[in-house]
């Protein structure tokens, strides 16, 4: 069954298992959590699969499935993968795993808890396989109801908030991006965002536009602006790219640490997904002419973010905001290939890097920040809650292994070379200092503040004198170290041999890049 | 076949008062049955019916020298109104069986209301439409009046006051109509056929449409709706803004938009900005929305936030029907049976699940009780049952909700984006009580005695997943109702209200 619609079944598996957890009694926690484990590496396994029988020397769509829903409204149901979709699938579903081992000691309401988490998971495969916003726009709000509860109901003392917070900014977005296409439905009749996409390229869609311009005589360009901009905030607000991030540090910090790793590592990275699937193909010409103002928006979340993480006493507040400040170059990346660059070779060259730099970095952040996150976890469990940058101290003498590791993952997000975050951050600075040269000379200060944040954190809480207080604390358990070593591995992995994904995506990103027209 | 559901619902009635009064089991068991077999045979013919066509179910001469005649049919818009009806009355009953207060009565009085219902929605003419009509405003009232709670006799005298005013309307609207077609025939077919004169048109259209809107809870005259909603025993409020309100919206758009499809023209001036009655309740349905949501917003009461949200969402049905587009009558149809199941639902949670426990409906004090973690199948249900109600994909509210919008936008874009407005203060709303009732602040410990609180049985378990599940295969599936209501839409009938001048 899985070779007629490997896509629909691999976003059925996490939600038959959500259905199977939810079903078990409220006491049987070892058995929920081992249920919501196996459900999540069959989907870990059949995504693998599909990377297996993935053709990457395509870039086009693959494993694509069409069929007529609700032709009123010109419904299809449209799932189909390329490079950028693969990668994401494996990103969901590594994450997702390590969620579950880092939440293994839920104790309160567990089968409600592994049930959601696996509910989060199906909403981040549809939303990262569907092709017509119908069910696209489901699945985005899907993956938005579990986070919720999950912030709401295990989050931590200000958990209502924050929770709230996480909701109402994500939805204005929501609403935003929702008008949006209904309007572009109205102008059009079309969801489909390949057909939508070919219309953007064939410059059929500005013509279409003017349907809606007999109202308060705005010309078709302002509304193709306005409806950019609706698009852009419902995925800036989740990516999310300043000055849409405030409810980020906030939901971050209460939220379970399992949960975030979810947040950080799979669901920040819907927006940006949003960015390359959606608004960069539709949105082309209107994104260009804000080209300029964009960057220098993500050159702001780079600097500001950094400096913010620098400012944090929270662990769990320093590592929010180093993870804006790393999906920062993410937009920075996606931003500079806007250039118009007419038929120069080089500079398309340049664009593919950068975008490739884009991808590597998205998968990389999110390993990488989830894996920080586990770490907190760790740390929080062993210091009944405290995870203050100044609570701490020498705990490299009491537990060398713990430090050890984690060393290893926040030099990975320091961009150290030969482990993953490196040969992201250089792609996407190589590619874009000759498409935009300023932004990118400032974005390195990025790096520079980063390193710092990181080193301080290795020094207090790793290094000096030992804070007596923690002298008994306890070394990772074989079973946390055997569950933490496919993380570190694959940092290393990644470092060393970037080729296993740089492979996959590039006809992608080059076909992306191909496909820009202004 | 379709008749049955009539019959059916009738011959329960008779059964039940044959019953004696001690037997209350089987006069719920009884009343369960009658509304299974009512929905069986609906299914039946909805499975039967490959299109939406206009099928006749009975003709009879009933009194030919008047030309008025027994004639039942019906075309997609009445089969999903039928199906709705069938599925919220199991609910309805599936949540009353702790009703132990003359309880048999209790039933036939509901079964007579849901009989009515049935009739309203097969009628083909108008006299017998207005019969029905008329017999399901009578059991009404005895629901509330004797089984209902807050101010009861006020609400039930109040909703049957408007009720008549509305029919009154109706009624002077309904037999000029006859009379200057020339008195030989109250069939709705034949009539929606007859060119009217167009001054004529002009004040019999927003008479008997407003007069049907009454019921619908068109504002200003939705008032009686939250006072009716809230006195009402949870049956019957399930009942009442499930199906009750659907069918003055029914009768807005089979009876009113069809016989003077006319008086929704321009008139050729303008008042105040307004240039034709579609103009007109186009902006009394906005402000229904944005009015009931804003007023669910600040209520005190559990049952008033529903009662108000009912009031908002029927405003869609309203200004889907006045976009006038094939897409908005579609999705003003579909919101009706999209807002019968979950306002069913969440009337359901308010009335049985919580108020039969806690004896309260203050959303300060349900703060105190934690019901999250008492009764979380109460909770779960409310928070899905809200999240179908706010719109989410998914459920059947955002199909509805949608296809309202996107017609809207094409007759009155501004119309449509103080809708989308009055979504977002649905989402504040449904907030609100969800967090007031069911995951309150303060200090666990404070009240004990809620953990004696009963379970929820398994009949309410039955009633919410079937409601429940009706909204998520609509919400799904859509075009399961689209399938035969959009044909309806275009049967003969229709024509006047398509061919309109400059539409």
């Amino acid at each position: 069954m899985s070779l007629l619609a490997p896509i629909s079944c691999l976003t059925l598996v996490p939600l038959v298992g959500a259905i199977a957890v939810l079903a078990l009694d409220e006491k049987n926690k070892k058995m929920a959590r081992a249920l919501a484990l196996a459900f999540a590496l069959l989907a870990l396994a059949m995504a693998l699969g599909l990377w297996h029988r993935f053709n990457s020397a395509l870039g086009g769509l693959q494993f694509e499935e069409i069929h007529a829903w609700i032709p009123t409204l010109g419904v299809q149901y449209h799932v189909g993968i390329d490079g950028l979709g693969l990668l994401m699938l494996l990103l969901s579903a590594i994450i997702v795993p390590m969620a579950i081992a880092a939440s293994w000691r839920i104790q309160e309401r567990a089968p409600l808890y592994f049930s959601l988490i696996l509910m989060l998971e199906a909403g981040l495969f549809g939303t990262f396989t569907a092709l017509n916003f119908f069910h696209w726009f489901l699945f985005w709000e899907l993956s938005l109801i579990p986070a919720f509860f999950l912030i709401r109901l295990w989050g931590g003392s200000r958990r209502a908030a924050a929770a709230t917070q996480f909701f109402v900014y994500t939805m204005v977005g929501s609403v935003a991006l929702l008008l949006a296409f209904l309007a572009i439905f109205l102008c059009t009749g079309k969801f489909d965002f390949m057909d939508l996409a070919e219309l953007a390229r064939n410059g059929q869609l500005l013509p279409a536009f003017s349907v809606l311009t007999r109202w308060h005589h705005f010309t078709a360009e302002t509304i193709a602006l306005l409806l950019c901009f609706g698009a852009f905030l419902g995925f800036a607000v989740k990516v999310p790219l300043v000055p849409f991030h405030t409810w980020l540090p906030a939901t971050y910090a209460e939220a379970p640490s399992g949960v975030v790793m979810l947040l950080t590592g799979a669901m920040s990275k819907m927006g940006l997904y949003g960015f390359l699937r959606i608004l960069l193909p539709i949105f082309c010409v209107q994104l260009r002419s804000l080209r300029t103002p964009l960057l220098w928006l993500a050159v702001a979340t780079i600097i500001l973010s950094a400096y913010a993480a620098m400012a944090q006493k929270d662990l769990k507040r320093i590592f929010a905001y180093s993870s804006i400040n790393h999906l920062g170059y993410c937009m920075l990346g996606i931003f500079s290939i806007l250039k118009f660059t007419g038929d120069n070779p080089a500079l398309a060259a340049e664009k593919a890097a950068a975008l490739n730099g884009v991808l590597l970095q998205m998968f990389n952040h999110g390993l990488t920040a989830a894996t920080l996150f586990w770490f907190v976890a760790l740390l929080e469990k062993r210091s009944g809650g405290l995870r203050g940058l100044d609570d701490f101290g020498g705990l490299r003498k009491v537990v060398p292994v713990f430090c050890g590791l984690m060393g290893i993952a926040l030099f990975s997000s320091l961009g150290l070379p030969g482990l993953n975050g490196f040969v992201g951050e250089f792609l996407i600075f190589k590619g874009t200092f000759p498409l935009a040269t300023w932004p990118s000379s400032v974005s390195v200060l990025g790096l520079l503040v980063t390193a710092i944040f990181i080193l301080t954190i290795l020094q207090r809480v790793f290094s000096g004198p030992l804070n007596e207080r923690w002298s008994q604390m306890p070394d990772l358990t074989t079973q946390e170290r055997l569950a933490l070593l496919p993380a570190i591995a694959l940092m290393f992995v990644l470092g060393v041999y970037p080729q296993a994904i740089l492979g996959v995506i590039n006809s992608t990103t080059m076909q992306i890049v191909h496909q820009l027209r202004f | 076949m379709l008749a049955w559901t009539i019959y059916i619902s009738f011959l329960g009635v008779l059964a039940l008062m044959l019953l004696p009064r001690s037997s209350v089991l089987v006069a719920r068991i009884l009343a369960l049955l009658t509304a299974v077999a009512g929905f069986a045979v609906t299914v039946v013919s909805f499975a039967q019916q490959r299109s939406g066509e206009l099928v006749t179910v009975a003709q009879a001469s009933w009194i030919p020298s008047l030309g008025i005649e027994y004639h039942l049919a019906s075309d997609g818009i009445s089969l999903t109104l039928l199906l709705l009806t069938g599925i919220v009355a199991i609910a309805g009953i599936l949540f009353s069986w702790n009703i132990e207060y003359r309880a048999k009565e209790f039933f036939a009085f509901y079964l007579a209301l849901i009989g009515g219902v049935y009739g309203v929605f097969l009628s083909f003419d108008l006299l017998l439409l207005f019969v029905f009509y008329e017999i399901a405003i009578i059991p009404k009232y005895f629901l509330i009046a004797i089984w209902g709670s807050t101010r009861r006799e006020y609400a039930a005298m109040k909703l049957a006051l408007y009720s008549f005013v509305g029919s009154a309307m109706v009624l002077i609207g309904l037999i000029a109509a006859y009379v200057i077609a020339g008195g030989r025939t109250m069939d709705l077919v034949q009539l929606s056929q007859f060119p009217f004169p167009v001054h004529f048109q002009m004040w019999a259209f927003p008479l008997v449409f407003a007069g049907f809107g009454i019921l619908a809870g068109l504002w200003p005259f939705h008032t009686w709706a939250p006072t009716g909603h809230v006195a009402a025993p949870t049956a019957a409020s399930m009942l009442l803004a499930g199906v009750v309100m659907k069918l003055g919206a029914y009768g807005c758009l089979r009876v009113a938009m069809t016989l003077f499809p006319r008086g929704l023209d321009a008139w050729g001036f303008h008042v105040l900005g307004f240039g034709s009655w579609r103009d007109v309740f186009a902006l009394l349905a906005l402000i229904g929305i944005v009015y009931g949501a804003m007023v669910a917003l600040v209520q005190k009461d559990f049952k008033f936030v529903v009662g108000y949200s009912s009031v908002s969402h029927m405003g869609f049905v309203l200004l889907g029907l006045m976009t006038l587009q094939q897409i908005g009558l579609d999705g003003a149809v579909l919101q009706m049976f999209s807002h019968g199941v979950i306002a069913g639902l969440l009337f359901a949670v308010v009335g049985r699940m919580v108020y039969d426990r806690t004896h309260t409906r203050d959303l300060s004090e349900l703060e105190t009780m934690h019901l999250g973690k008492v009764i979380p199948f109460a909770a779960a249900t409310f928070i899905l049952g809200g999240i179908a109600s706010i719109g989410l994909p998914g459920f059947s509210g955002f199909v509805a909700e949608l296809q309202i919008l996107i017609g809207a936008w094409r007759s009155f874009p501004l119309a449509a984006i103080v809708a989308g407005a009055g979504i977002v203060i649905g989402i504040a709303y449904t907030w609100r009580a969800m967090q007031k009732a069911f995951f309150g602040a303060s200090e666990p410990g404070v009240s004990a005695d809620t953990h004696s609180l009963p379970a929820i049985s398994i009949p309410e378990r039955i009633g919410a997943v079937i409601l429940l599940g009706a909204s998520v295969v609509i919400g799904l599936y859509p075009q399961l109702l689209l399938r035969v209501i959009a044909p309806a839409l275009h049967s003969p009938m229709f024509d006047g209200l398509w061919k309109g001048s400059g539409r």
